[in-house]
């Protein structure tokens, strides 16, 4: 685990967090109305808070089965942060926006949207 | 529904549910051939009681024995560990991965690494398991612990919906599997896979006694097949699994028709007049102080006499114990051990666990490669442990050595109170020669006796003999069995003087008798000597008489001639009237 986290909690919406890059995975099995669902959500999700700074793979595990050893993938959709660092694991059909933003750290730039803070850990 | 008893795991048993041989000692056995074949399995138990071994082993004895490969999910450890665990009991999981006869797929669950966003399913693990199941065709599937899951993943009516769907999934895939279960408050398992599972049920249990455990098995549940319902014990050791129903014995070990002594010619007479058989049992009883480590002793002298290995399990007396104490008796074992021909071990079985006992003791018989083993005693086993595991040790032990025709000598002690057919561990079923060691106690003193209880497959004695301890080692003397029973020690020796005495007695009448008889001979051939001294005198005499009378005759004659020819007589006309006289 890496300790120099690459900006401090919490964060302001300011020009460091814009230019963090982010590389996003979406695990799904088959184009079902779930997996359809999570696709939509997280390219939503994406476009709007990450808009021009960040890579979105879906991968479709029935065409790569191997694919779910190798990355430890148990549960369908799975959502997986590779960068920035640490590592993040989201699994769920990302309806639940809030939780997703702050599971990827976008709370901050969410807060004036939210009645009030997400219940993510702090 | 009948079914007939399994006697051999590789003999396909006629039923209407297929069976998947574990492989496991014990445990197909009890089964009456397996687990059922295309169905899952649950097995459950308390932390670290062996449910993962047992399901580690029934995937590679598949992949080994039963040309069956298995995936192995395993949710609490990886697989690197995993290989490394498992590598005790002797599984080679690295090779076996290698010839695709195996898959371990580690899944890792981080709970805190986890945030649910909405609905999900767990058809990530299907993939995962239906690529490792296809990529070796596997037959066997293990998920250990499934109930990981639970901790790792949150939403518990998606998760028993998934179960759900697993175990159906398990089934239409044909695969025979197992899942593990950790024991929960009042149920089987915490999270109640036992509503999933239906087939079969096995319960692992360890019983915490004053100073060891011991490992419990039962099958709770087996549908659609009949199988035991007693708690097994069970062992762990370098060679897996064992459970151990009494039954469950291989008795295919062969039977050498070698006969091999006993170190005492007069117990070898008295078994068949060869000894014991090589690879056979010998139990020997008595209560405290009856001669049994001396005759253990006796026992390791004669196997290393023959050149041949000896071990020596002692647990009562250090090897240096021993060695001076059997000097006593004229035995010299500190020789042998010099020699390399023994080796004497010495523990005090109460401190660690059977399992380990039986493990350190299989391991110093393989590097060993003793012809002889003795055991003294087995009592030590029994301390605070169970009766039926230590029943089912020994049955574990007394099988292994037979399998290598090791002769194994075992000595019990018997509580003074009990009666002496009694053996502390009731062993006698495992034992081929039994002999019995008992205390006379008569007229103020304590003998020694021995007698064959048993001996399988040899006509032996059923005398009592007095069993002597001398500083030349054992021996048997005949004991004098009178109206006042039998009769040992100064008791037999008092009867013995008397004997002898009376024996003297005739003696001496004899030779009286012949004395008398020798004297009235010469009696009689002095008499016949001087009656025949008597007779030649009086014969001499007369016939002296006779020559005299005779000379005088003639001479009378003469001189009636002489007087005649001076006469001028007729010569004739003499000789005439003489012959007329």
């Amino acid at each position: 685990m890496k300790s120099n986290q690459p900006r401090p909690r919490p964060l302001k919406a300011n020009a460091l967090a814009e230019s963090v890059r982010y590389v996003l995975r979406l695990y799904v099995a088959g184009q079902t109305p779930r997996s359809i669902r999570s696709i939509a959500n997280i390219k939503r999700i994406c476009e709007e808070y990450l808009r021009g700074r960040y890579v979105l793979d879906v991968i479709d595990l029935y065409q790569q089965p191997e694919l779910a050893h190798d990355h430890q993938i148990v549960a369908v959709p799975t959502l997986i942060r590779k960068l920035p660092p640490p590592v993040r694991r989201i699994i769920g059909d990302l309806s639940n926006t809030a939780r997703v933003l702050a599971r990827l750290d976008l709370r901050d730039m969410d807060e004036r949207r939210l009645p009030e803070g997400p219940s993510g850990r702090v | 529904m009948t079914r007939r008893k399994a006697h051999a795991p590789a003999l396909p048993v006629r039923t209407q549910l297929t069976k998947a041989p574990t492989g496991i000692k014990g445990l197909d056995e009890i089964t009456l051939g397996g687990l059922p074949s295309g169905r899952t399995t649950l097995i459950c138990g308390s932390a670290g009681c062996g449910k993962t071994l047992l399901a580690m082993e029934f995937i590679v004895r598949g992949a080994t024995q039963f040309n069956e490969p298995g995936v192995f999910v395993a949710f609490e450890e990886s697989a690197t560990e995993l290989t490394e665990n498992v590598a005790s009991l002797g599984f080679d999981l690295k090779r076996l991965i290698a010839r695709h006869q195996v898959v371990v797929d580690a899944v890792r669950i981080d709970r805190t690494d986890i945030e649910e966003t909405g609905e999900y399913d767990l058809e990530g693990l299907f993939i995962r398991l239906g690529q490792a199941i296809d990529s070796i065709g596997a037959k066997r599937v293990v998920l250990d612990t499934i109930e990981s899951l639970f901790a790792g993943l949150p939403n518990l009516v998606i998760l028993r919906a998934e179960l759900h769907r697993l175990f159906h999934w398990l089934k239409d895939k044909g695969v025979t599997a197992i899942v593990t279960g950790e024991r929960g408050d009042g149920r089987l398992t915490l999270q109640g896979l036992e509503e999933y599972v239906s087939d079969c049920v096995i319960a692992l249990d360890q019983e915490a006694t004053n100073q060891g455990s011991s490992r419990l098995l039962r099958i709770i549940k087996y549908r659609g097949s009949l199988h035991g319902t007693n708690v097994y014990p069970f062992l762990i050791d370098d060679d897996g699994i064992s459970v151990l129903p009494i039954t469950s014995l291989g008795l295919q070990h062969p039977a050498s028709t070698e006969r091999i002594s006993s170190g005492v010619a007069r117990l070898d007479t008295m078994l068949g007049g060869k000894g014991y058989y090589r690879g056979s049992s010998v139990l020997v009883t008595g209560i405290a102080g009856t001669g049994k480590s001396s005759l253990a002793a006796t026992f390791v002298d004669a196997t290393c006499r023959r050149g041949e290995r000896a071990l020596y399990f002692s647990f009562e007396e250090s090897a240096d114990q021993l060695i001076r104490n059997t000097r006593s008796i004229g035995i010299d074992l500190g020789s042998w051990v010099a020699k390399g021909l023994l080796l004497v071990q010495s523990a005090r079985p109460t401190l660690t666990s059977l399992e380990l006992h039986l493990m350190t003791m299989r391991k110093a018989i393989d590097s060993f490669k003793p012809q002889g083993v003795v055991i003294d005693p087995l009592n030590s086993f029994v301390g605070d442990h169970n009766e039926a595991e230590v029943k089912a040790l020994l049955l574990r032990l007394v099988d292994f050595l037979k399998t290598r025709q090791i002769t194994a000598f075992m000595t019990s002690l018997t509580a003074g109170g009990h009666s002496s057919e009694h053996t502390e561990v009731d062993i006698s079923s495992l034992i081929d020669t039994w002999l019995l060691l008992r205390a006379l106690e008569a007229s103020g003193e304590r003998n020694r006796a021995m007698y064959i209880m048993k001996s399988r497959g040899m006509n032996h004695s059923n005398q009592i003999s007095e069993f002597v301890l001398s500083d030349h080692g054992v021996e048997l003397r005949d004991v004098y069995v009178g109206s006042s029973g039998v009769l040992a020690g100064s008791a037999r020796m008092a009867q013995e003087a008397q004997e002898q005495a009376a024996q003297l007695t005739r003696e001496q009448d004899i030779e009286l008798r012949q004395l008398g008889l020798e004297r009235k001979r010469k009696a009689l051939e002095m008499q016949i000597a001087s009656l025949r001294g008597e007779f030649e005198a009086q014969e001499t005499e007369t016939l002296r008489l006779i020559g005299q009378a005779q000379t005088q005759t003639a001479r009378l004659a003469q001189g009636r001639v002489d007087m005649g020819v001076s006469r001028k007589v007729d010569a004739t006309a003499n000789k005439a009237r003489r012959g007329l006289k």
